[in-house]
């Protein structure tokens, strides 16, 4: 495992640098803010992306895609994660379309995964429930067998990109307790299938979410992604998956203030002097440097480690997502304190990064939960 | 690439034919190998055997040029020659500042004379070297150094004293920094000089330290007459080369803590002193700690190998050899001091009865560790460094 870009990466990366730095400022996060639309993103711009191959990276070539891997992706999702971008990378590409290329049937697959590499069809999944927080096995939400149908039922909260999905994945339980693995499926159903209602939900990060509705919506047993009553498997893969693209953001956006604080304490006066010039806030961005660092060298090893199906690679998942949440936080709380009282203005980007920071860390587990997994992989 | 297999194919064989049996897997204490010098001892009989068919081969210092007696291999075939060794679990032959840090120094700055007068004896472990850097009052602040310099004719006159000078007193030579310019700006009026302990008016102490152990001396140096050809580079351009010196430091300081595979591993310490309960640490306070630890220890192995990527690619390096020194360094203090917590009582042991070995040895590297973030170079000094010189922050 080696662990540098390839040329054809540090290309990726610069096409990827450039775009993003040319179309997609902080100011544009903002409007879309500013806005209240529930939509949340901008579609014509995910359809630039998608001409640059960037959403169909990861799907195989038979399906529209480029068949590459998650080291590939992570460098543009760095890009996009540095200016807090919210095309829908995470419920389309890591969630949704990953779910269907390693688990769906051909007709599944052939429905809906050219549209998410040309930027057409945007798909979430609907996984969390109240108070599930970071498991995947707790699912109340039921699928009840009738006839050659089932009929779903239940509540799924923080929908990403509910209100843009043309198709949801849905986890519901067809056999098993509320925390039982065994017995949870995973059902495809389009947007307009009667019986769904979708809810704005308005988070901290202004991420497009959307609470989830089921009462007695009516699919097909060809709706299921996967095997019956074996969702969770999948499930798990997937998110382990897509945690890395996450951390590949984070990275962004931690780099993103952490380049914003340094060049404030070079620009900033007090007393006289550059504020950049005190052993206090030197030692501390230093200290902050090597958290970065460390971090970036756990997202590099989970990504390599998952395309190469190293047998260690859930547990650098875990390694990665445990530093990326902690130093994302410490780089933003720094970056709010360096930057003082405008830093607290919502007029500063800074405080975007602040709330992301946060949203990262509580999607698939926070830092002290994936310490713990780390601990139970390797028996402590 | 076929010409390094041919390469690991022959080191395999030449290192299972020339290596002792009895040094294969034989364990070491820190600072129990060879080190070398008129003055050496050696661990047993088979370990100098090991030493002289390694030197005899220049594999001591692999990567340095045969004309000096090294080994003469690129970093591809160093790298194949350790793996090797790892394979056959053999410890080095041969360590030491001469081939850490005045070694490469001299490849770096040396004259075409010098390096044939010194670097073949590093090579074979004849002579052993220690650092005269830091004086009673310049620590952090090696630059104000006062330990004069004066020239009369091909010689100097050394006077002053040294002080945490590794082993002085069983070195041969060491490599100082003198102050040949007392009017200049203080970086500006220094001279880095090599001078032979055996020289009349050298007088080392050992400092006893809170450890017990003695790994350091004071130096005494009273109208020592060193000549003047012992200068590496120029009179009173010594701290170009003193600085390029730490750098080598700061990577065998980081190089040496942090990441190691060869130690006992933290969960066989807990299982001995805290106990299973379900088949983990007892203690989930504990548990967390050690799989923080065991975490942060992982990032930072895979930082090395990235940087050390980073290099082999030609790609410029990413993170600073001081940030490696910090972070080695608190690492080696985090886990003696998680060993500390999980021993327990048994942690407490000096010497003597009611304690095993491994505990009075814990005991001892944990009070040695703190040590490690002060060495080389303290912390804040290398914050310091970070500060300015990678995040390009003010003066």
């Amino acid at each position: 495992m080696e662990l540098v870009l390839t040329e054809d990466q540090e290309l990726l990366a610069k096409t990827a640098a450039d775009f993003v730095r040319q179309h997609s400022p902080v100011s544009r996060v903002r409007a879309l803010r500013d806005a209240n639309d529930p939509i949340g993103f901008s579609r014509d711009l995910w359809k630039q992306m998608a001409e640059l191959g960037w959403t169909g990276i990861l799907i195989p070539d038979t399906y529209g895609g480029a068949g590459m891997g998650l080291a590939d992706l992570a460098v543009v999702l760095e890009a996009l994660g540095r200016m807090l971008a919210p095309e829908p990378f995470l419920s389309t590409v890591l969630l949704a379309g990953e779910l269907l290329s390693r688990a769906g049937s051909d007709a599944q697959k052939k429905t809906w995964l050219p549209g998410i590499a040309s930027g057409e069809k945007v798909l979430t999944i609907a996984y969390q429930e109240a108070r599930s927080r970071y498991d995947l096995r707790r699912v109340t939400t039921k699928a009840e067998r009738q006839g050659q149908n089932y009929l779903l039922s239940g509540e799924k909260i923080q929908v990403l990109d509910g209100h843009s999905a043309d198709a949801f994945v849905v986890s519901a339980r067809t056999a098993g307790g509320q925390n039982d693995a065994r017995g949870i499926t995973l059902f495809l159903v389009a947007k307009d299938t009667p019986g769904l209602k979708l809810t704005p939900q308005h988070r901290v990060d202004n991420r497009a979410a959307a609470l989830l509705t089921l009462d007695g919506v009516k699919i097909g047993q060809d709706s299921i992604v996967g095997s019956l009553d074996g969702g969770y498997e999948i499930l798990s893969q997937v998110v382990d998956r897509a945690t890395i693209g996450l951390c590949a953001e984070m990275l962004g956006g931690m780099s993103q203030i952490f380049d914003d604080t340094i060049a404030y304490l070079k620009t900033r006066q007090q007393f006289g002097v550059l504020i950049g010039t005190f052993q206090g806030l030197q030692h501390r961005a230093a200290r902050l440097f090597m958290e970065i660092e460390l971090a970036r060298s756990s997202v590099m090893a989970a990504a390599r480690a998952a395309d190469a199906n190293d047998p260690e690679w859930q547990s650098l998942v875990s390694l990665a997502k445990a530093r990326c949440s902690d130093a994302y936080i410490l780089a933003a709380n720094e970056g709010v304190q360096m930057h003082g009282g405008i830093g607290m203005t919502d007029e500063h980007d800074a405080g975007f990064y602040l709330k992301r920071a946060r949203a990262t860390e509580m999607t698939f587990g926070d830092a002290a939960w994936h310490r713990e997994r780390w601990a139970r992989l390797h028996r402590y | 690439m076929a010409d390094l297999e041919q390469f690991r194919t022959d080191t395999r064989k030449w290192l299972s034919d020339n290596s002792p049996q009895s040094v294969r897997g034989l364990i070491l204490a820190l600072g129990e190998g060879n080190w070398g010098g008129r003055k050496a001892t050696y661990p047993n009989p088979d370990m100098k055997r090991w030493l002289e068919v390694m030197a005899e081969r220049g594999w001591t210092a692999p990567e340095w040029p045969k004309q000096y007696g090294g080994g003469g291999l690129s970093k591809a075939e160093a790298k194949i020659l350790r793996e090797e060794m790892a394979a056959l679990k053999l410890p080095e032959p041969l360590s030491g500042f001469g081939l850490t840090m005045i070694g490469p120094t001299l490849l770096q700055f040396g004259t075409e004379e010098q390096k044939q007068e010194h670097l073949p004896k590093i090579v074979r472990g004849e002579i052993r070297w220690c650092q005269g850097y830091s004086e009673p009052g310049s620590g952090s602040d090696l630059a104000s150094l006062q330990t004069k310099a004066v020239q009369h004719g091909d010689y100097f006159i050394i006077n002053g004293q040294k002080v945490w000078t590794s082993y002085a007193n069983l070195s041969d030579w060491m490599f100082m920094l003198v102050r040949t310019d007392p009017s200049a700006k203080k970086q500006e009026g220094i001279t880095f000089i090599l001078v032979d302990m055996a020289t009349p008016g050298v007088e080392t102490r050992p400092i006893k330290l809170i450890s017990g152990s003695s790994p350091f001396c004071e130096t005494f140096l009273t109208d020592v007459r060193v000549p003047v050809k012992n200068v590496i580079f120029k009179v009173n351009q010594g701290w170009t080369v003193a600085k390029a010196l730490l750098n080598h430091e700061r990577s065998m300081i980081a190089s040496a803590f942090g990441g190691g595979g060869k130690k006992r591993s933290m969960r066989d310490w807990a299982e001995e002193y805290v106990g299973l309960e379900d088949g983990r640490v007892a203690d989930s306070a504990l548990r967390h700690r050690i799989a923080q630890y065991e975490m942060d220890n992982l990032a930072f192995k895979l930082t090395a190998d990235r940087s050390r990527d980073a290099a082999k690619a030609g790609r410029p390096p990413g993170p600073e050899s001081s940030m490696f020194k910090i972070y080695g360094t608190e690492l080696n203090q985090r886990r003696q001091e998680l060993l500390l917590s999980i021993a327990g009582p048994h942690a407490l042991g000096w010497e003597g009865p009611g304690f095993t070995e491994r505990e009075i040895t814990l005991t001892h590297d944990w009070l040695r560790s703190r040590g490690n973030t002060i060495e080389g170079g303290t912390s804040e000094i290398q914050l310091n460094i970070i500060a300015k010189r990678v995040l390009g922050l003010p003066d």
